[in-house]
Formats: structure tokens, sequence, C-alpha cells
């Protein structure tokens, strides 16, 4: 059986060959108190909380774990505090859930502690499936024992007794790592009966999804690990009082359990003071696209947009101009150039129309098409609806129908007011989170960037000029006739004399690109337009 | 518990949805996926009301009332979000009422009336169709399903059969059964319960021969065992045509495959109509006074003869309590036996 005695020779054991082993790679700092930061600009720009193990210590080590003071803060609530407690020092904190609708954890684990039943679960949602995000996955596969001690510790607070992570089988790497981890905390007694010697009793069991991104909204997740097909409930009770089993569940994200032990090592106080007053602490962003810069950043709340984009992620590619970031994946809106300076917090991103949701952040340059952007994420929308109720199955369908034509050139007058009334249907009447912010790309979009869509109807023009079907290619008179378009030229539709200008069959071209490729750069004859 | 419903303020009881607390005011809310008897599932988005303090609609079915809670139940954007939801199911649904079973019957038809949607908006793609005809007594269309799911609850709920289900995601969801082998080869036991409750013309009995407007209905009791379910037979020209279950006690809305589907021996040609007599090794028609006569002439030979144990009876389940009660007294009374069994005991 563990012990705090046992726990701590553990640390003391572990800390010397962990730490020697960074000095070895020379890939981190240790600072005085103890803290552990990677080295490099893009690092200690950021706060890390929820990843501040993540490239440090080694996943299938518990021991690694334990020298970072893991399970200290487990050991510490289990020996030293009740459970009412640990959901006032949530409550206080106002970690507010990190899987996209930003609900106080504090809030929902007392709703499960005050409802009586004879069993109660943890679930921990690890089916990230936004397209592009990637830091549950990163938790998941670096610092699992944070995810476990997270939910033990709110177990112990709820009155659970088992809990279940459902993790997406697409992360084989997550589940594999999640697995030594749960074996790992049984063998030494972190996960069992009795834990440290009290008469908590916990443990937990892995649940793997089967690629169905809607199987991310909580009941939907709660009818699969049921074993039934993963759709959405009717939301007659709270999964806080009836949920698995319709017994008192709880559902956090992966990045809202790795931030709970960390809350309770360091204080209630200490994680207030970083972030704003009424989204505190950090959030993990996916920072990818058209960014210098493309990876994981953790950065306090209430950081501007700007400073996530430019001094982080180091500005746009190859020195072109910045457009847009869209935020919160397929659920989330494309916020324009102009309100770059716009605080990332829960509040701030809601006012402006797009949401915060896990994280995804898209940096979008002068060549990306809005609407094009928009049907993207239509696109995913409509492949993962479940297909329950009305407005999500068949709306959200006739608005990629109605984008797939705008992007065709087949655009007709009335098309923008048909997306916003459907926009308007989908987003009030839908049964779950899915279809409520299903719309919520093309909203923005068309509030943004309207002047875009009116282009793509009216003109039949692609402004991004990355619209296939609205683009034409040109030689201009810049051409030195030397032919090598025309031999480029995949479907041969490119003619004229030697050393005079050539000229493209408009009606044949099929617009791949390659005469623009192919035509020297010294005189870039060949235009797109 | 008090509640104001458009501007009328009633007393309500704890712990009812919005849309009960509607119906017993008289108000009414169209619904497409609900049915009192199953869980609510919320699907359809037809029974959306208006809230306030709500930024969302919420579906009337599923949400309980609370304490001077203000609904409204007819607003300006309730009717628009309810119109579209119509629009939508239009929009992938075949405009076929001119020769549906269903006109006339067809919830989705009164809706479109009701709120006046003329056509489709949306001309984009449709459903593919796809026709199960395999089942002896029932097809379901494709085509025409509106996905309410009320089928598969009440095979799973109230049938507890649980043959059929949801396939695939989104645009492409159909209602299937495991594998796509087809009913027949389905745990369906063909009770039937699944086209009672289909609210348009996806499942329908076969060969339906009759629009809903030129029959009228006649309750009666089921006579294929003892339970007594009540239902209505729909009758055309003094024919029965088909049988719908009703929604009272016992049954509650259901019925077995023979309940809901084998009633055509009533109009049958061999069906028989008058008591037979043997005579010279051959039946042949006869009067009841006849049939009484050589009935009571045996009866009394033969207990002269051999006793009156020389008798049994065995009666059926397709007799009411009544007439069970009056031929076991036939035997115990008149005849004197107590050789008396029915069918039900075994």
């Amino acid at each position: 059986m563990i012990t705090v005695e046992r726990l701590r020779e553990i640390k003391e054991k572990q800390r010397p060959i962990l730490e020697a082993r960074l000095k070895e790679k020379d890939i981190a700092t240790i600072n005085e108190d103890g803290s552990i930061v990677l080295k490099g600009e893009y690092y200690e720009r950021q706060v890390r909380i929820a990843l501040k193990n993540c490239g440090i210590i080694d996943p299938y080590n518990i021991e690694d774990y334990i020298a970072v003071d893991g399970y200290s803060a487990l050991a510490d609530i289990l020996m030293n505090k009740s459970r009412q407690e640990i959901i006032d020092d949530m409550k206080a904190s106002n970690l507010r859930g990190r899987g996209g609708a930003g609900f106080p954890t504090g809030r929902k684990w007392e709703e499960a502690f005050k409802y009586d039943a004879d069993q109660k679960y943890m679930i921990c949602n690890a089916d990230e499936g936004d397209p592009g995000a990637f830091m549950d996955r990163s938790i998941l596969e670096n610092d699992p024992h944070a995810v476990l001690e997270g939910m033990a510790i709110g177990g112990y607070a709820v009155g659970a007794s088992k809990g279940f992570i459902y993790v997406r089988a697409e992360y084989p790497l997550a589940v594999k790592t999640l697995r030594v981890a749960i074996e790992q905390a049984r063998e030494l007694g972190i996960l069992g009966n009795n834990i440290f010697g009290t008469d908590f009793s916990f443990d937990i069991e892995l649940r793997l999804g089967s690629g169905a991104f809607v199987c991310g909204e909580g009941t939907a997740l709660i009818e699969s690990i049921e074993g039934k097909r993963g759709m959405p409930r009717t939301k007659v009770f709270r999964t806080a009082h009836k949920g698995l089993w319709q017994k008192p569940t709880i559902i956090n994200n992966v990045e809202t359990y790795a931030n709970v032990p960390v809350i309770f090592q360091k204080g209630v106080d200490w994680f207030r003071s970083i972030g704003t007053e009424k989204s505190p602490g950090t959030k993990v962003f996916a920072l990818v696209g058209k960014v210098e810069n493309a990876g994981l950043v953790e950065v306090p709340m209430g950081m501007p947009l700007r400073e996530i984009v430019y001094d982080i992620g180091g500005g746009v590619q190859d020195g072109k101009k910045f457009k847009a970031v869209q935020t919160g994946g397929p659920s989330g809106g494309c916020i324009p150039a102009d309100l770059i300076d716009t605080p990332v917090d829960f509040e701030s991103l809601d006012k402006i129309g797009s949401i915060m949701g896990s994280g995804g952040m898209v940096v979008m340059d002068e060549e990306t098409c809005m609407v094009d952007i928009a049907r993207f994420f239509l696109d995913f929308t409509v492949e993962e609806s479940c297909g329950k109720c009305v407005p999500c199955r068949e709306g959200t369908k006739r608005m990629l129908e109605i984008l797939e034509n705008i992007v065709a050139g087949k655009g007709e007058e009335g098309d923008i007011e048909k997306l916003e009334r459907l926009s308007d249907t989908i987003s009030s009447a839908s049964l779950c989170g899915l279809g409520q912010t299903a719309a919520n790309p093309v909203v923005t979009t068309i509030k943004y960037f309207r002047d875009e869509y009116e282009a793509h109807i009216k003109e039949k023009k692609c402004p991004a000029g990355s619209c296939q079907a609205l683009v034409q290619y040109f030689i201009t008179e810049k051409c030195i006739g030397c032919g090598a378009c025309a031999r480029a030229c995949p479907v041969g539709c490119i003619s004229g004399d030697k050393k005079e200008r050539h000229v493209i069959d408009q009606d044949r071209c099929i617009k791949c690109g390659a005469c623009m490729e192919a035509c020297p750069p010294k005189v870039s004859a060949v235009v797109r337009r | 518990m008090n509640i104001i419903i458009n501007g009328i303020q009633y007393e309500v009881e704890k712990g009812i949805t919005i849309l009960e607390a509607c119906r017993k005011a008289g108000i009414d809310i169209p619904t497409l996926c609900h049915d009192d008897r199953l869980e609510p599932s919320s699907s359809c988005r037809m029974c959306l009301v208006e809230i306030e303090g709500s930024k969302k609609l919420v579906t009337s079915c599923s949400t309980l009332v609370k304490e001077n809670m203000v609904v409204y139940t007819h607003s300006a954007r309730v009717m628009e979000a309810r119109k579209e939801v119509l629009d939508l199911l239009v929009s992938n649904h075949p405009m076929e009422c001119l020769t549906c079973a269903k006109s006339g019957k067809c919830k989705l038809q009164d809706y479109c009336y009701e709120y006046g949607i003329t056509e489709a908006s949306y001309k984009g793609a449709r459903r593919k169709p796809k026709i199960d005809t395999s089942n002896p007594f029932y097809d379901y269309d494709a085509s025409k399903c509106i996905l309410c799911g009320l089928c598969i609850r009440v095979c799973d709920e109230l049938q507890g059969t649980s043959a059929i289900g949801f396939e695939n995601r989104g645009f492409d969801v159909v209602v299937t059964t495991p594998f796509n082998e087809g009913l027949v080869n389905s745990k369906c036991v063909s009770c039937g319960n699944c086209v009672s409750v289909c609210p348009v013309g996806a499942l329908t009995p076969k060969k339906q021969t009759y629009r809903h407007w030129e029959t009228k209905k006649v309750r009666t009791t089921c006579s294929y065992c003892g339970v007594g379910c009540q239902m209505d037979l729909v009758v055309k020209e003094n024919r029965v045509v088909g049988v719908e279950p009703a929604n009272v006690v016992p049954n509650d809305g259901l019925l077995c495959v023979k309940g809901k589907f084998a009633y055509k021996f009533i109009n049958h040609p061999d069906r028989l109509k008058t008591p037979l007599i043997k005579r010279n090794g051959k039946f042949e028609e006869a009067s009841w006074d006849e049939a009484y006569r050589y009935i009571r002439r045996k009866v009394n030979e033969i207990k002269e003869e051999n006793g009156p144990d020389a008798f049994a009876g065995l009666t059926s389940a397709r007799c009411t309590n009544e007439e069970n009660y009056l031929f076991q007294k036939l035997f115990r009374a008149v005849i004197g036996t107590n050789n008396v069994d029915h069918c039900a005991r075994l």
C-alpha cells in the first residue's frame, strides 16, 4: 500500500535522476523554486500549467511524475481535507472547463457532490476531435498521471469510486501511455482500494471511441460508454444528477483534469493570480495554419490574440498579410485582422461571435478564402452530425450545398440571406452543442467578410484567389514566348508562336497553375486573377 | 405551481413538462417525435417554445415546468423556427401526397397545411430511395422517412424487440435492421406497432387499398386472446380493410401481429357463417334452430347411455369471459361433468 512516506521516498530517489537526465540532454532549466521549464524562447514566453510536465518527464515512469510533486496533492487531500473543502477550493479557483463551454468545474462537482446516490462516476472526455486540435493528445501522451490524479481528486470530492477515460481510438500512443499509467498507478496503490490507507477507493477504466466527433458531446459520450449509438440525449436532467447509467456523473476534459492537481499543489490564490478575473489560469492552444511557429501554446487567459500570433507564433508565414484567425474549431468563428487585439478569454471571444472551444487556433493569410473556410468547416459538421435532430441533420447539409455552389461560381442572389436564416434556425433549434454552434463559422465570416461572399456571388470572383472555379490564369504582355508554360500545361490549352505572346484557352483550362509555376521568375507573365 | 403561458397564468402540477402543461391548458403544440408512452427524444424540434430569459428555444416535450416560468408557444420566433424545420423536412421528402397511402392522416402534411409550407425551399440532395418490402405485412420506404425515431423507440421501449435502429450519420441516416439484412431476416415479430406510430407514410401496411377519408372506424375488442386489446377496425364500404390500436386500457395503443394484421378472415369467402351438420358423411349447412335441436338430442342420448363423464368440453380464448363462464356452466350444471378446459391454460 502506498503511504505518504513511500511517496516522499520515491520522490527523493527519483528527483536527482530526472534532473541529471535533463541536464545531460540540456533541454530544460531547473529554477530555484524547483519548477522546470523547457529551454527556448517559444517555451519561455508561455505559462505552462497543464503542459508543465510535457517533454520533461518520462510518461512511462510513474516515479518521474512523483519526482515533480506528482500525486502529492492527492495524498495531501486524502489526509487533510474534507470533501466539502475540495468543492469550496474548486469553486474559489473558478477553474472553467477547458473542453469548450467553460462551465465552472467547482459548480459542476458541487452538483454531483450534493446529489445523493449509491454510485457516482467520473469521466474524462479525451475524445478530442476538432480538426487541428491536439492539446489533449499531448497531455495524454506526455503526462498521463496528471489526468489520473485530477480524476482521483474529483472522485474523492464528489464521492465517486469509478472513473472512465473515453479516449479516441485514433490516438494509439495516448491509449498506450494511459494503459501503462493506469497499470503503474494500480501497482503502486494510487488507484484501487483504500488509497493512502484511507477509506477512499477509486479505479479508472479506458473506453475507446470509434471515430465519431459527436461523442465528444457529454451525453453522446455517455451513451457510447453504455454501449449504445453515440447520440446526444435530450437534457431533462443534468448529467451531474443523472448521467452514466442514470447515476450522478462528472465529465471533464483532459486539460481541465490536468489543471486540478496543480491548483491543489500551489493554492487557489496562486491560480487566480494567472489569467483574468472571470477566466483564471491558462489555456492551451493548438496554433496552426499560416503561422511561422506552429505548435502547442499555453498562455494566461486574457492574452491578446496579437501576442499569441506574433510574439509566440512569430507572425504569418512568408511575410504575407494577416487576414483572420479561426478559434474554437468547427464550432468557432473567424476573427478578422482588426479585432486582433481581442483578449483571449471566454467572455471576450463570445462577444465577437467566436468561442474558446477546445483551443484550436488557425491563422489565415491573405490567400485564404473566407467562404471556402466556412465551406470546409461545414463539410466537417455535415459529416459528423449524428443525424438525430432535424435542424442539424438537414439544415447543415443545405448550408453546405449553398456554400459549395457559391465557391463553384454558382451562387445566386439571396444565398446570403438563406444562409443567415438557416444559421439562425440551426443555432437556436438544434438539440446539442454540435448543431447549436455549427453555423458559427458561417455567421462570423458573413459578419466580417460579407464583401467576399458578395464578390463570389455577384462578380463570380474569389478575392483571395483561392476558389479554383472562380480564378482565371492569364498571360500578360510581359510574355517572351519561351513556351515553358505550353510545355508544362497538362491539357495543352496554351498556344502561341515562338517569341510571341502565348494565350490560354479558358474553356479548356483546368486551373492547375502549372503555367504560372513554369513561367521563368524573371518574366512572371502568368497571372492569376 | 404557477406558470404563465402566452400571457395567461395557469396552475400546474410539479414535475410535468411544458408540453403536458400546454395540453392540459388546451394549447396545441405540434410534435412529430413525441409519444406519451415513450421517453422524450426531442429530435423533431417541432415542439419548440420560447421561455423568457432563455437565449435558445427549448423543446417543450423535455423541459420541466418551473415556478413562474413564462412560456410563449406561438411567438414569431417559434413559428419561424417551426416553419424552417418543416421546410427542411419537406426539402428531403418526396411530394407524393397524391398517391401516398398516408395522405389525409399524415402529420407532416397536416403541419405543412397549418404552417403554410407549400413547397420545399431547398432543392439539393435527397435521401436515397430504399424500400424494404421483405416483411409479409408491411413495407418501409426510407425516402419518406423523417427519422423521428418513433418506430425504433416503440420497438425497443414498449415492444421489447429492438429489431431496428439508426444506421450511418448525419444526412445519410436511415432506419434499418442489423447488418442491413432486411426486416424479414431480423428479430422483427411483425407486431406492426412501428407502423401504428409512424407519423408519415414511411411505414405502411402492405397493399393498402383505401384513402383515409373513405373509411370509418369501429371500436372493438380483439378476439384472439384473453387480454382484450381495444382496437379500431378501419372499415371501407362495410368491409374491414385495416386495424389500428386504440390508445386505451389495457393495450395502450399496442397490438400483436394477430390483432394488427390478421383481420382478413372477416371478409374471407371460406369463413363459416351457418352451422354445419354431417349427413351421409358430408357437412351440410343448417339453421341454428336445427343445430340446437340436433345437439340437445345427441347430448341426451349419450348421457343416458354412458353418463355425464362421457363428455369433455374445450373452449377458446377467442371467446369473451362471459361466454367462457356460460360454457363451463353448461357443462357443470346442465350436462353434469367437470371435464371442462380452456386453451389459455396450456
